[in-house]
């Protein structure tokens, strides 16, 4: 059984966050305004992190990892400058 | 698959727990955004899979590449300090930008607190 | 001393992320790191940001833990709301702080928002009196009380 029951969870693991992902696209499409969509693309965000980390673990390569890293960074800017556009119309004052 | 073979029987079941359980926790996370009727509601759903899902998901990574040996756990690390500063930082600016359309619509949330005191 | 260094806790913390990035610490990385760690800390104070000011170190651990204890019990109360939403009734709490300092308040907003099921909405420097959103609040529990009562002191400790 060596390699079978991790193997196996690994991939009910990337169903499930494939799932989670639907979800979150899910909203983005339906709104209904805009802020949904945005909280939306920062869970689809961090999805997407946990997707490439469970990836990680099944190959044992560090390129995911370091992919995983700049994702989560990327989707924080991201959020923090869409955030600052629905207050202000503007992204740079 | 390379490693996979390698692990003691506890410490794989260990760490297909820790998966699974990191994985559930993003998709009820995400359920809770399809299913949740307002904003204020819908901003509590992701902070499932940020906090808890996680931390899971990297402890089962750190557990997983410290018992096979093949690299070091410093990612992990910093991806954990990444997520736990930034989160509460995005969700804070969603919701200040939330209240602050919502005002300029006339629908003011927190209207109807202040009229009771 | 303090002129041209003027939060060498920042400083190091640089260095140690840069190292870790690059996992490594041959001169040049270590070299590299320095730069950022002398540099970083100078542009921070024209932001005029105040420095950092954290005392009793046993308060802060003590803090964390319960942070973490809280947000794992939290996580399994909101996953439990999200599968079975019947009988939620979520709302806003205005909850009056004596906390002022700039810091720890900051830090109760990000745990306050971290911990699913509380999010913090607005806070009036005026009165300080924060209003929080609460995905469920029970039929007896008081927010206020266990919001005060769990993080406002430790929270004074450290900060003031």
């Amino acid at each position: 059984m060596n390699g079978s029951v991790l193997g196996w969870a690994l991939l009910i693991g990337q169903i499930l966050i494939a799932l989670a992902m639907a979800c979150a696209a899910f909203r983005i499409l339906k709104g209904p305004r805009a802020q949904d969509r945005v909280l939306a693309m920062d869970a689809l965000y961090v999805n997407a992190m946990l997707l490439l980390l469970v990836f990680g673990i099944g190959s044992g390569s560090t390129l995911y990892f370091e992919t995983a890293l700049a994702i989560s960074l990327l989707g924080f800017v991201a959020t923090v400058a869409m955030a600052k556009f629905l207050m202000r119309g503007e992204v740079i004052e | 698959m390379n490693g996979l073979q390698t692990l003691p029987a506890w410490a794989e079941i260990l760490v297909a727990i820790l998966v699974v359980l990191g994985s559930g926790l993003a998709l009820i996370g995400s359920i809770g955004l399809v299913r949740f009727r307002s904003f204020y509601e819908r901003v509590h759903a992701p902070t499932l899979g940020s906090t808890l899902g996680t931390a899971s998901i990297l402890l089962a990574s750190i557990a997983f590449f410290s018992l096979t040996r093949t690299r070091p756990f410093v990612h992990e690390l910093l991806i954990g300090l990444f997520v736990t500063v930034t989160t509460p930082v995005t969700l804070l600016m969603l919701v200040q930008a939330t209240i602050y359309r919502d005002r300029l619509e006339g629908r003011d949330p927190l209207a109807r607190r202040e009229d009771e005191s | 001393m303090t002129r041209w260094l003027p939060s060498p806790l920042a400083s190091a913390t640089l260095i140690a992320i840069w190292l870790l990035l690059n996992q490594s610490v041959s001169p040049g990385q270590l070299l590299l790191g320095a730069l950022f760690g002398f540099v970083g800390p100078l542009l921070l104070r024209r932001l005029d940001v105040p420095p950092p000011r954290m005392r009793r170190p046993g308060a802060v651990l003590r803090l964390a833990g319960l942070v973490i204890v809280d947000i794992v019990r939290s996580n399994i109360n909101v996953a439990r709301l999200i599968l079975r939403p019947e009988g939620r009734r979520p709302g806003f709490v205005p909850i009056p702080l004596k906390l002022r300092a700039p810091l720890g308040l900051a830090t109760l907003a990000c745990v306050i928002t971290a911990a699913p099921g509380t999010a913090w909405v607005s806070y009036d420097p005026g009165d300080g009196t924060v209003v929080i959103h609460v995905l469920n609040i029970g039929e007896d529990e008081d927010w206020a009380a266990i919001i005060k009562g769990r993080y406002e002191g430790l929270l004074m400790e450290i900060f003031e």
